[in-house]
């Protein structure tokens, strides 16, 4: 035995509505749908005049500022053709036709002429004018059921190519929200409705039956009709992805970095990965950072890594350096102009602390936050974006562990940092302890540094920051 | 904005607002609504939606906003010939482009602003500002105000105390204006004024005038008073109920879609991508150790972005290879001071390391931006 379900049509929704009219007893037996509108002698393909209609206030010239649409262009009734201005006023042309843009009669900033054409479109016979008024919505269920025709007292806007669309989908506009000009209902609509269907609203015919599939204990031979009985009829819900691929011109900042990497790809990258034990650099970090917030700056851990690479390129200037384009000959850079890649709205940036050798750590936490509250405001200046001899980039704020950071040239290396994170590690007396661990990847310019030096000076770097108090020794 | 909400009633918003689909309920002939934001963008979202999504076949609304400090340009504007940026900048102020055609205005919290939205037939200006007259006359009957035939609103004969724009769509209009109670005169002065030299457009260009607060005349005359006097006044006319409905710009369930109106207000596409093509024609002045140099840059500036671009040095004075790699990425790049660094910056990185170059690079990279 199964089970035969049909959704009964009166059961589905009801609309209340002020206006009700019902359809003449011969509407409701045809079996295809109908649509009711005015229809005046066109003839295929006709071009037709759209005059620039009343404007309001006597008003007779206007100046057409900006056109939506070019010739050739298909539009829509409703669609702004254009947007015209007149005395602090400033209006939305909106096409009485479906059709093709033939014609623009004026250019932009020219004056337009109330009552006369400004623009020519060539409308498709078949579809008719249609009209503003009086357009009625199709009855969207079929035949044998009863069905209330309900028909509301103003317009359903929408164009006939959306009503297409509802019609073959079986929905009624009434219930579809229209998100567009003046309620108007768009194709996405009717798609985001169709989304949101669920079983309860589907027309009864036969095709959405939902038999429940037999449980597995049933004996009855498997007869031809049963196995049909058998399979659950899925719903067939068509699936719709109203997305469309956007194409546009590439910001700046992304012509800056193309620029930049291109000219990076030329530097054979080599990569150094290690792990620094912070526990000690944080804990210090927590005591230092009230004695800075007295004196107005934010202290973050980036002014200890500044500082301690800093002190490493004193010990490895070759890190330091630049190499010119015909790789002739190296230039070690006296000063330590260290870059802090900075993540902004638009995009990458990477301005630089001028001169980090003779600077405190305090004097290079007060720049970063100078540099950080520019860069968010996007008013950095040229000079903090340029001479950079060396960069750091603070990932681990965001996230990850090791990276494979790309050199900015004219710079020879960079160092990505990532994240903080607590991990067990061993202590000397072989106990397993609470450690703050951080990653390090490096990458290098393999033409004039080599892993040693590299691995040389990470060691260093890393072995100020395990014991701050080291770096006393060397600060200068 | 501190509310007196014995002043005002707030009432169910929902069943008044709602679009069309429902038909219009019994509040029938007008509404007076107020926003508790004072966010220029949202706000001017506001507008929009009302414009789009209500029916106004038997209403008119009245829309009552105050916005803290913001410019705002009208539609067809160039906002490098209106408003001093570094300014804006210094003194966050924002600049917002309305929908409405007309001049810029600088709005603070001492400059209320009134929109009036009718259907497309009943959009009419003058009794719009006649009303406003007519209120404060009620308020102070010595008041000397009335209305030009440019759509303004002068006191004592002389200083402009409101200015107006509108704008028409398909079958709904709105028409606002401003009302300058106690606005910075200062600020407003200051910020208003262009130094940007060698624009050429089309754009339409604002008409400056002398301005006046109310408030000078009259301290008693605050936005509150103001408000309510023309709210009162409002109801009178039209015959609907003088209570004064506040409204969230911030609330999806009552404006669904508010959210993405405000944010497309603030896309970068809406505030300079719109503004009419211009051509930017200019020289200027470097001093450079101890010489003084010439330089010209022309450039086109089509939807906010450059089309072309034109910088004159004097000969050698930079590598020319440098100036066409620096004029190509210009071209197509946005007319805006964080682009131009951002590319100009990166330039540097891929010539040849020379002090001297970084320093004179960095001069003229400067100068150019700050034509931006």
């Amino acid at each position: 035995v199964c089970i035969h379900r049909v959704r009964s049509c009166s059961s589905i929704r009801f609309i209340k509505s002020k206006y009700v009219c019902v359809f003449d007893k011969s509407a409701l037996k045809f079996s295809h749908q109908q649509r009711l509108f005015r229809t005046s002698a066109v003839s295929c393909g006709q071009i037709v005049q759209f005059k620039l209609s009343d404007i309001g206030e006597g008003i007779t010239e206007v100046t057409v500022k900006e056109w939506y649409i070019k010739e050739g262009d298909s539009v829509s009734q409703f669609d702004s053709i254009c947007e015209v201005q007149s005395d602090k006023a400033s209006v939305t042309i909106t096409s009485r036709y479906d059709g093709i843009i033939r014609k623009l009669h004026y250019n932009l900033d020219e004056i337009a002429y109330v009552g006369k054409p400004l623009v020519d479109i060539e409308i498709d016979a078949s579809k008719g004018v249609a009209p503003e008024e009086d357009v009625v919505e199709t009855p969207p269920m079929s035949h044998e059921e009863h069905t209330h025709q309900e028909i509301k007292g103003h317009k359903t806007l929408a164009t006939p190519a959306v009503r297409r669309l509802a019609m073959e989908n079986n929905i009624k506009l009434s219930e579809v929200v229209g998100t567009g000009k003046d309620n108007r209902i768009l194709k996405e609509d009717i798609l985001n409705y169709l989304a949101k269907q669920t079983g309860a609203i589907l027309p009864p015919s036969p095709k959405a039956e939902i038999i429940p599939p037999l449980p597995k204990s049933e004996t009855v031979p498997a007869a031809p009709k049963d196995k049909e009985r058998k399979i659950p009829v899925s719903v067939s819900r068509p699936i719709v992805f109203s997305g469309k691929d956007k194409t546009e011109p590439i910001s700046g900042f992304h012509k800056a970095m193309v620029k930049t990497m291109s000219a990076a790809l030329k530097i054979p990258h080599f990569g150094y990965c290690d792990e620094v034990d912070l526990t000690q650099l944080v804990q210090l970090r927590e005591e230092l950072k009230p004695v800075a917030q007295i004196r107005g700056v934010k202290l973050s851990f980036m002014p200890f890594f500044i500082k301690a690479a800093s002190l490493g390129l004193l010990q490895y200037p070759i890190l330091n350096a630049s190499l010119d384009e015909s790789c002739q000959n190296v230039t070690y850079k006296a000063s330590h102009n260290i870059g802090v890649a900075m993540d902004t709205e638009q995009g990458l940036i990477v301005p630089n602390v001028k001169n980090v050798q003779v600077c405190s750590v305090f004097e290079i936490a007060s720049e970063l936050n100078r540099l950080q509250s520019l860069g968010s405001a996007g008013q950095l200046g040229t000079n903090d974006l340029t001479g950079g001899t060396f960069t750091l980039s603070n990932i681990g704020t965001i996230g990850g562990t090791y990276t494979k950071p790309v050199i900015l040239p004219p710079e020879v290396a960079i160092g990505a940092l990532g994240k903080i994170q607590v991990l067990p590690r061993f202590n000397g007396k072989g106990e397993v302890f609470k450690a703050q661990i951080m990653n390090v990847s490096w990458s290098a310019d393999h033409r004039i540094i080599d892993g040693a030096t590299m691995a040389r000076f990470s060691n260093l770097w890393k072995s100020y920051l395990e014991n701050p108090a080291s770096m006393l020794l060397d600060l200068k | 904005m501190v509310l007196q909400s014995s002043l005002k009633n707030c009432r169910q918003l929902s069943c008044i607002l709602r679009t069309p689909k429902a038909g219009f309920r019994s509040t029938s002939g007008g509404l007076i609504i107020q926003s508790v934001s004072n966010d220029v963008y949202q706000n001017l979202a506001v507008e929009d939606w009302i414009h789009d999504h209500m029916n106004l076949e038997n209403r008119q609304v009245l829309f009552l906003w105050r916005n803290s400090p913001a410019v705002v340009i009208g539609r067809h504007q160039n906002p490098w010939q209106e408003c001093n940026f570094g300014l804006l900048r210094q003194k966050n102020i924002k600049l917002a482009r309305r929908r409405s055609g007309g001049g810029t205005v600088y709005h603070d919290l001492g400059n209320i602003n009134l929109t009036f939205f009718t259907t497309r037939k009943k959009y009419e200006r003058m009794e719009n500002l006649k009303l406003v007259v007519k209120a404060l006359k009620a308020l102070r009957p010595e008041l000397d105000v009335c209305v030009t035939d440019r759509y303004d609103i002068l006191l004592d004969r002389q200083y402009k105390i409101s200015g107006t724009a509108a704008k028409l769509g398909r079958t709904t209009a709105y028409h606002h204006c401003t009302l300058l109670c106690n606005a910075d005169k200062l600020v407003l002065s200051s910020v208003l004024k262009s130094p940007y030299k060698g624009l050429k457009s089309n754009a339409t260009p604002s008409v400056p005038a002398s301005v006046k607060n109310l408030f000078e005349e009259d301290p008693s005359l605050t936005c509150e008073v103001l408000l309510d006097a023309i709210a009162e006044e409002y109801a009178t006319q039209h015959h609907i109920d003088h209570r004064i409905t506040l409204i969230n710009p911030a609330d999806e369930t009552v404006l669904p879609g508010i959210g993405n109106k405000t944010k497309e207000l603030q896309t970068w596409e809406w505030v300079y991508g719109k503004t009419p093509k211009f051509s930017v024609s200019t020289c200027f002045n470097m001093a450079y150790k101890d010489s003084v140099l010439d330089v010209k840059v022309d450039m086109d500036v089509k939807h906010g972005r450059i089309e072309a671009c034109n910088v004159h040095l004097p000969e050698h004075w930079l590598p020319p290879a440098l100036c066409s790699e620096l004029v190509k990425s210009l071209t197509g790049s946005k007319f805006c001071p964080k682009e131009t660094t951002t590319l100009a910056t990166a330039l540097l990185r891929v010539c040849p390391q020379d002090d001297e170059l970084h320093s004179r690079w960095n001069l003229l990279c400067e100068n150019m931006i700050m034509l931006m």
